[in-house]
């Protein structure tokens, strides 16, 4: 390399700008994550219940979800809302507000897939036993339930992560956009744009490497309990 | 006469546990040889190791004269001359039988189509499924499926099959259609190795009899002096959990004596 | 609602949809091929080769694809590996979508019963036959799910092209936005575009799964 390029990132406080770009965007994603996880499991109820409006309205919720990029949606509301409703929301509420609505469809889907994955004749056993209702669904099919559903959700929050490199997009000073800056600022070190690109590279896969792992050590760890 | 298969001391372990302990065999053109023995004796394992579905340890494994064990890359040309069929039929289930039977000749072998056809349309009504060639696998009831598995063995005309407990997962009402046709292939001289437990069967088709336990041959000998009279006490013990019932039954009539025929 | 800006600029659309679409069919294309050799080294253990597959999907499932085309588009050229927009989109999307059609050819072959490789090599098939007749058919057909769901994902993601200065649907959309009033129907053009490409995908999905399950097994091909 004839210039040093990688320098750029360890001058003055530039690291830590970038590590608080990426603060933001995590923030972002806990926040989706935390609201995904409620509204999720309330989304898969509803889509199991009796309701045929209730079911209809998840069905129609999740193809959305399905067929729109989550850049669309975020320029759906962050410029449409704004059209519209005459809300100006920033661009922090927006994504958590996109997200939330993707995380939530996208959650419940996993929570009634694993639910509704548990053979039928594991609840007619149980109540062969003569277990109460809360009996079955305390000790039989919650556990079996969380088994199945846990690794699931920890693999969709890490989408959810990737996912929120999007909101660079509606003016947000995240990560990228940080390393956009500094890049700028430093337009005299060609290959600066290399370093920090690859840093903010490394840096997602070192936040979601670890939670992917986890998941899937979990999934094998449980794997025994489902056939 | 040179014999078809040798096989030299192999040892086989998996993950420190010995499952081959040292088996040598000689397996003769037109011979039948009946291995029998209890579960995890490995006598299994012998058969999986004779067409490389495992590696040996030690050892070899000759197939005329030629060395089989430890080949790499030219194990697909010594599996085409030895045929195997397993417990679980193993049809492929999205082939019509026809087109189960057509794959190894025309694609392993590249013979013709229509010559295979016709040769496998005149088996499988031999073994009473002419009219099944066009159905898929999962219309067909077990025996009819390990039928067609012995076809699709013998259309590839190995020298040597290998039948590894062919019978074990099929009802009872249907193990003779499917025994009755390796009688069939035994009269008509095929070199088999036949892992089984139809006694009856076993005393049938062999020409001679190993008994595995614990990862050796433990006795061999002719059919007629292995069940009538085994030499070892295990092979004596082995025999007599298959008559448990009619044990019994002998007991009770032999009220004279109560208790001492106790087995075990 | 004005219909007439609407009219007047459809054909902006269509041309956007034409580069999503297309750039979109070229990464999905390259993806199944590169998922399924990483996913063949993996299933058949391929010294070497299997720990490459394994690290790249790691690093292509754990990275944002927007990231990855800032590192193709404006990090590469400035240590002299120049790519034009059109080789960073579809180098972008495969590079993503190889590990998602890769994990999915996976599950598939997982599916298939071991013995059903063995019952093949019983026959003296070579390793291509046994895959190319026995296993992927029977592979594919429990695939084909995750197949699809990853040939919508990967179109979706095609919206990031636009960083790359790609006339693409979401491009054409923020161009139109930035030129000043009518961001409702610019947007409302938009996500009708994108369930006009993506409908037809969803369908095709639907109905083949659902002959796969009538069936009972995905190929009835004769060899």
């Amino acid at each position: 390399m004839q210039d040093l390029g990688i320098s750029v990132l360890f001058r003055g406080i530039n690291f830590q700008r970038l590590l608080l770009g990426l603060w933001v965007t995590l923030r972002i994603a806990l926040i989706t994550i935390g609201i995904s996880a409620v509204l999720g499991l309330l989304f898969g109820l509803a889509m199991m219940s009796r309701s045929r409006a209730a079911r209809a309205v998840c069905r129609i919720w999740l193809e959305i979800i399905r067929f729109m990029p989550q850049l669309v949606l975020l320029y759906l509301v962050y410029f449409g809302f704004a059209r519209l409703f005459g809300w100006n929301l920033d661009g922090e509420t927006s994504a958590v507000l996109v997200f939330s609505f993707w995380g939530t469809a996208e959650m419940g889907d996993l929570f009634r897939g694993a639910l509704t994955s548990i053979p039928r004749h594991q609840r007619e056993s149980a109540a062969a036993l003569g277990l109460t209702r809360a009996q079955i669904n305390r000790y039989i099919l919650l556990p079996q339930t969380v088994r199945r559903l846990v690794p699931q959700a920890i693999n969709l929050s890490t989408r959810i992560i990737k996912t929120t490199a999007l909101v660079k997009m509606i003016n947000v000073t995240e990560v990228l956009k940080v390393g956009q800056q500094i890049i700028g600022q430093f337009y005299r070190e060609p290959s600066a744009a290399f370093w920090v690109y690859a840093t903010v590279f490394l840096l997602y896969f070192l936040i979601c490497w670890p939670i992917s792992l986890l998941a899937g050590r979990l999934e094998i760890l449980w794997e025994g309990n489902h056939h | 006469m040179e014999p078809i298969l040798r096989v030299k001391d192999i040892h086989k372990s998996f993950d420190g546990t010995g499952v081959l302990k040292g088996v040598s065999l000689e397996i003769h053109e037109g011979e039948v040889v009946v291995i029998i023995g209890p579960s995890g004796c490995g006598k299994s394992t012998l058969l999986r190791c004779i067409n490389g579905l495992e590696r040996i340890d030690r050892g070899e494994i000759l197939l005329r004269d030629r060395r089989i064990s430890g080949l790499e890359k030219d194990m697909h040309l010594v599996r085409q001359k030895i045929g195997m069929v397993f417990q679980s039929y193993d049809l492929f289930p999205h082939m019509k039988v026809m087109d189960n039977l057509l794959l190894g000749p025309t694609k392993a072998l590249k013979r013709s189509r229509e010559e295979t056809e016709a040769e496998a349309m005149q088996m499988l009504s031999r073994v009473g499924l002419a009219d099944k060639a066009q159905a898929l696998p999962r219309t067909l009831s077990g025996g009819q499926k390990q039928r067609v598995a012995l076809v699709r063995a013998m259309l590839m005309h190995p020298e040597l099959l290998l039948l590894d407990e062919i019978t074990a997962a099929l009802d009872p009402e249907m193990v003779s259609e499917v025994l009755n046709v390796v009688i069939d292939l035994a009269e008509e001289g095929m070199t088999m190795a036949i892992v089984t437990h139809e006694m009856r069967f076993a005393e049938a088709v062999a020409d001679r009899v190993l008994f595995m336990e614990d990862g050796v041959i433990a006795e061999e000998g002719g059919p007629e002096e292995f069940f009538r009279e085994p030499r070892t006490e295990r092979a004596r013990q082995f025999l007599q959990s298959f008559t448990y019932a009619s044990a019994r039954k002998k007991e009770k009539a032999d009220s004279g004596n109560p208790g001492s025929g106790k087995i075990r | 609602m004005d219909w007439g800006f609407i009219g007047s600029h459809i054909t902006d659309y269509t041309a956007g949809a034409w580069v999503t679409l297309r750039f979109g069919l070229y990464g999905v294309i390259c993806s199944l091929v590169l998922g399924l050799l990483c996913c063949l080294a993996r299933y058949f253990r391929v010294p070497v080769l299997k720990s490459i597959a394994h690290g790249y999907i790691e690093l292509a499932r754990n990275t944002p694809l927007l990231v990855q085309l800032f590192f193709l588009y404006a990090g590469l050229p400035r240590v002299g590996i120049r790519l034009s927009a059109e080789a960073c989109a579809v180098i972008g999307l495969t590079f993503l979508g190889g590990a998602y059609m890769s994990e999915a050819f996976r599950s598939g072959l997982e599916s298939v019963d071991k013995s059903q490789r063995e019952a093949g090599e019983c026959l003296g098939l070579t390793r291509a036959q046994n895959i190319r007749y026995v296993l992927l058919p029977q592979a594919l057909a429990t695939a084909v799910p995750a197949l699809f769901a990853n040939v919508i994902f990967l179109i979706k993601e095609t919206s990031m092209f636009s960083v790359l200065a790609m006339m693409d649907l979401m491009n054409v959309a923020d161009t139109l936005r930035t030129s000043g009033g009518h961001t409702v129907e610019v947007l409302f053009m938009l996500a009708a575009a994108y369930l006009v490409l993506l409908l037809p995908v969803s369908l095709a999905a639907t109905l083949t799964e659902r002959r796969l399950r009538y069936a009972g097994f995905g190929n009835q091909r004769t060899v």
